[in-house]
């Protein structure tokens, strides 16, 4: 009886140490964020002072001051639009594209789909260079559609290869019953396999959201004119040459970080599910 | 219409499918992974219509004479090396720590994952204001005060001995979640049964630890160490939010050499494009010996 009693108590001890230790990392993961909210909603002169969590007075009109800073609020749509595209892009495209590498048979199959994994593993530090040397080329440097056009090739590899993977476990026989229906290949892509592909749609939309919207070299090089630019690199407008107006750049990371965090909130059961299924990198 | 024509009109249609893909593709990914390699063997400075072939001059002088970049290689390695160490460690206990019956498994899932989502520059930015020492918030300062080391208050960020592992430590925050849900993954695909018959064996703990947990999850710290080395290597604009530059070299990693080439005072593309291949091929053999070191490991 003194036996059972003993390893319940040790038990206990260590889940509390266990426990204290994952409690400690989590709080360490969420104080900086707890801390940039804070700070957006105070002034200047008690920003360094007061460093508490809770503000005593919650000036929310440095949100509106921020998105009228120098064209912040227009990047904020900037980067709202790149993202939307970007992935939209990406859904479908990738989405035919893997289905056609599951499904449809065509001379270079297997060679173009070996092309899209190699890119995956291969890193290539400085492709930017050359990259801005071809958008100029094109006319398309210094323009939305370059930037998306050049995220929409970002993504595509992993986003194929996910999909590829997906439609390869899914049954046929339920697109054979779509095709004895008369329904055209495009049809049976569109009406069939895309509402079944939703899960991994899924997963392809959130990491390709996260990408883009994070992206930051790109834009970095791509975009001459302020009005194009995205959040990631409008950032910079609060960094003053003189005096840094702290509660705006607050506002300003909090305005770039919410929407990502909300996203991520909502979407996260299956960003987990597909990291810890090793699929992304099996 | 006849069989054979019909048997082209299909196999056409099929390559519709997959044309927007390879086309967007092949012009944003794979022609400039090409012209890296071809622009490296040129002098340019990116406007002007002459290139100079070089050969591989440019690879000489990386390899030879460039101090600021092996500076860089040697300060981005310093990074990995402390990323692969202590982020890759901690990742590991919390893991092993989340991998049972415990309560809040989930909210610690949710919550470890959350500097993973973030950007580079913005967990720069804000980690510069809270750490910030100078003018700013010097929170940690406070904090080391508080908890009564006083004399461990330093200037992190503005001290050229400090301000690479400081740049290292917020890596670490921002990288961990990574390696702990791919741990994690790991840890949960091996059979419970295999502890339980240890356990009747009369293996304690740390011996089932050893010879169960470690020799099935080396696969799995592979791949978490080649993504670290993958990832910090090639991190920089964590660098630009938190410290806002290379600091004179205290701070410079590869591809902010790359990016400083390109677009410095004298832009020479075709230096920077060499300088990324080096780097490039650097990772790419790490990765190879990491991944050979596991399959002679299993």
């Amino acid at each position: 009886m003194q036996h059972a009693l003993y390893y319940k108590s040790k038990k206990f001890l260590i889940n509390t140490l266990i426990h204290i230790f994952l409690i400690s990392v989590a709080v360490t993961c969420l104080y900086p964020l707890l801390w940039m909210i804070a700070s957006s909603l105070k002034t200047q002169d008690i920003i360094f002072k007061d460093i508490s969590l809770i503000p005593q007075q919650l000036h929310f009109e440095n949100y509106i001051h921020a998105f009228k800073e120098e064209g912040f609020g227009r990047s904020f749509l900037n980067s709202i639009f790149y993202t939307g595209f970007s992935v939209f892009g990406v859904v479908i495209i990738a989405s035919m594209a893997g289905y056609a590498f599951s499904r449809l048979r065509f001379p270079g199959r297997t060679i173009l789909f070996y092309m899209f994994i190699a890119a995956m593993m291969i890193p290539i530090p400085a492709s930017f260079v050359p990259l801005y040397v071809l958008l100029n080329k094109l006319h398309l440097r210094d323009t939305p559609i370059g930037y998306i056009l050049c995220m929409i090739s970002v993504g595509l590899s992993v986003s194929i290869f996910l999909l590829k993977t997906f439609f390869d476990r899914m049954p046929k026989e339920v697109e054979d019953a779509a095709r004895i229906d008369g329904c055209s290949k495009m049809g049976i892509w569109w009406h069939v396999a895309l509402p079944l592909a939703k899960p991994v749609l899924a997963v392809v939309v959130i990491f390709n959201a996260l990408n883009v919207w994070n992206e930051y070299i790109l834009a970095l090089i791509i975009f001459d004119s302020r009005k194009f630019m995205p959040l990631q690199v409008a950032l910079q407008v609060f960094r003053g040459e003189f005096v840094t107006n702290y509660p705006l750049l607050m506002a300003g990371l909090t305005i770039a970080v919410l929407p990502i965090i909300i996203v991520y909130l909502l979407m996260q059961k299956y960003i987990v599910k597909e990291i810890t299924s090793g699929e992304v990198f099996g | 219409m006849t069989l054979k024509q019909m048997k082209i009109k299909d196999t056409l249609e099929n390559y519709v499918f997959v044309l927007p893909a390879v086309a967007i593709f092949s012009i944003f990914y794979i022609i400039p992974f090409i012209w890296v390699f071809q622009l490296g063997l040129f002098e340019w400075d990116g406007i002007s219509f002459t290139r100079i072939f070089v050969g591989l001059d440019n690879f000489k002088e990386i390899f030879l004479q460039d101090v600021n970049w092996w500076r860089a290689m040697w300060n981005a390695g310093y990074i990995t090396l402390i990323a692969l160490l202590f982020q890759n460690i901690l990742a590991f206990m919390l893991a092993w720590a989340c991998d049972r019956q415990i309560r809040l498994k989930n909210f610690y899932r949710v919550i470890f994952f959350i500097p993973p989502v973030l950007s580079e520059i913005v967990v720069g930015m804000i980690w510069r204001f809270i750490i910030n020492d100078i003018e700013g918030a010097n929170i940690i300062n406070r904090m080391l005060a508080s908890i009564g080391f006083p004399n461990l208050m330093h200037q992190w960020l503005s001290d050229p001995k400090t301000v690479l592992t400081t740049v290292a430590a917020v890596h670490c925050w921002k990288g961990f979640g990574w390696g702990f849900l791919i741990f994690l993954a790991g840890l949960q695909t091996i059979p419970h049964q295999l502890y339980e018959s240890a356990r009747v064996d009369g293996a304690n703990a740390w011996q089932s630890f050893k010879k169960i947990t470690v020799p099935l999850m080396i696969p799995v710290t592979v791949l978490v160490a080649i993504l670290t080395v993958l990832g910090s290597m090639q991190a920089f604009a964590l660098i630009l939010g938190l410290v806002g530059g290379e600091f004179a070299g205290h701070t410079s990693v590869p591809v902010l050499r790359i990016l400083a080439s390109m677009r410095g005072s004298s832009s020479r593309f075709g230096y920077a494009c060499a300088q990324g291949i080096s780097l490039g091929m650097i990772l790419v053999t790490i990765s190879f010996i990491q991944y050979r070191f596991s399959k002679k490991g299993q």
